[in-house]
């Protein structure tokens, strides 16, 4: 059996960032990863990341993911055990895991970081099960980590931030994109990437959705119409679309799985995305010693995942008895509040409200 | 199809390998996900349903949706967008829920 100060599940930015802060206050860790590589989400984001200088804004996610494991590489106190899935976690404060070999592992943390990411959601529409139609963030990883396009024409469902910088990405790989549909009113992501894909023609129809996916055994079109303030298609108003892929960008949902199983308290959070964890100020759960960072505590995004990292790694080295200056911990929740100030942030302060205790 | 040019991201060459899909033999890199090598080779059903038999592609990508299990090297339910591709696999579509070779 394996024992240590710190267990982290997930190498994405939040465990990686969290494995570093509690590392250099003295914590053994050990870091769990079911991927091959670290990095999680970080590793297809080819563009550059925004926010301040601290949280590495105009750097590509590509390359962070590589600063975050060369920084990790020197301290000697952080086992990183890739491919090695969490698979629970037990009243006798055991954590199981499955290595590469094949073999089930134990280790007994004295704190435990779940660091354990999101998943794409799915919307309801005729056909909506049919190949060519992916996850934006699975089409992502095809491309910029694998080399290989999802096909020629693409329709994008959703006008959020993923949905727009993986339009560009598509056309940077060759592919064309028809079209990006959003049924509010408004595009949610930034400017900046809006504005990229409406130079480059890319037509985004707000007020708009998807009705159905043409196909028998894979996508040949898509059927979109113009939607009323009821989100019911508006007569009249339907097109149809000559495509081979549909692109889903419709949010992210946190992967809280093994949260529930270890007996944290959940509920859920239209705001945040699903269900997530309560947490108090340090971003521990009602269960003393786990603590919850990045997109699995509630979604946001990459720059906010690493904040937390930082103030979760902070908290289980405290917890376990080394010395954690006060100072860090303020500089980290500062750090969350500016980055949560903006009108964009709304929902996510709404959300974090309920949630808190 | 695999992209050819791209303005930030460069291709690292990896051995080419061959691998058997319903009895084809086809090329794909090695140690990228089967379902990879399966979409750059143009085959994007990847299982049909259990229940109505409706045909199932790649979604995730992540190992977490199970829209892409197939029958590997004999072995039922393996989720080919996370699984890495090594030379002389049999890959296989599984009929409903996959049976393991168990002897009696």
């Amino acid at each position: 059996m394996l024992k240590t100060d710190v267990a982290i599940v997930g190498a994405g930015p939040a465990g990686l960032s969290a494995a570093i802060k509690a590392a250099s206050f003295g914590a053994d860790v050990i870091i769990l990863e079911r991927d091959k590589w670290l990095g999680g989400q970080l590793v297809k984001q080819t563009h550059s990341f925004f926010g301040s200088k601290n949280e590495y804004a105009g750097i590509r996610g590509i390359d962070i993911a590589n600063i975050f494991a060369d920084e990790l590489e020197k301290m000697e106190n952080v086992q990183i055990m890739l491919e090695t899935p969490a698979l629970g976690y037990y009243e006798d404060n055991i954590l199981t895991a499955y290595s590469p070999q094949g073999k089930m592992l134990k280790i007994k943390p004295n704190t435990l970081i779940f660091a354990t990411g999101a998943m794409e959601k799915m919307i309801p529409f005729e056909n909506n099960d049919l190949p060519g139609i992916y996850g934006a963030g699975a089409v992502q990883t095809l491309m910029n980590v694998y080399g290989v396009v999802p096909g020629e024409n693409v329709l994008m469902i959703g006008a959020g931030n993923i949905g727009l910088i993986v339009s560009y990405q598509l056309v940077q790989a060759g592919v064309d994109v028809a079209a990006i549909v959003e049924a509010l009113p408004e595009i949610g992501g930034y400017w900046v990437h809006a504005s990229k894909v409406r130079r480059m023609g890319i037509p985004i129809l707000t007020n708009h959705s998807i009705i159905k996916a043409l196909g028998k055994e894979q996508v040949q079109g898509a059927v979109v119409a113009q939607i009323d303030e009821k989100w019911q298609p508006v007569k009249e108003t339907a097109r149809e679309f000559q495509v081979d892929t549909i692109c889903l960008s419709v949010g992210l949902s946190p992967l809280i799985e093994l949260l529930w199983q270890s007996g944290c308290h959940i509920v859920y959070s239209k705001e945040l995305g699903g269900y997530v964890p309560i947490l108090n100020e340090d971003l521990e759960t009602t269960v003393p010693g786990i603590y919850v960072a990045g997109d699995a505590s509630g979604i946001e995004e990459a720059t906010s995942a690493i904040i937390e990292g930082h103030l979760t790694g902070c908290a289980a080295a405290k917890k376990v008895g080394y010395e954690v200056p006060k100072e860090e911990f303020i500089k980290a929740r500062k750090g969350l509040e500016s980055l949560r100030a903006g009108p964009v942030s709304q929902h996510i302060r709404k959300g974090l409200s309920l949630i808190r205790r | 199809m695999r992209i050819k040019d791209h303005p930030i991201l460069s291709s690292q060459p990896a051995r080419t390998v061959t691998f058997t899909f319903e009895g084809r033999t086809l090329e794909g890199q090695e140690g990228e996900p089967i379902a990879a090598a399966l979409h750059n080779a143009g085959i994007k059903v990847l299982r049909h349903s259990p229940r109505l038999n409706r045909p199932r592609g790649f979604f995730c990508a992540i190992g977490n949706c199970s829209s892409c299990l197939m029958v590997v090297n004999g072995r039922p339910n393996v989720r080919v967008c996370v699984t890495p591709l090594s030379q002389g696999m049999k890959i296989e579509y599984q009929e409903g829920k996959g049976n393991l070779d168990v002897e009696d």
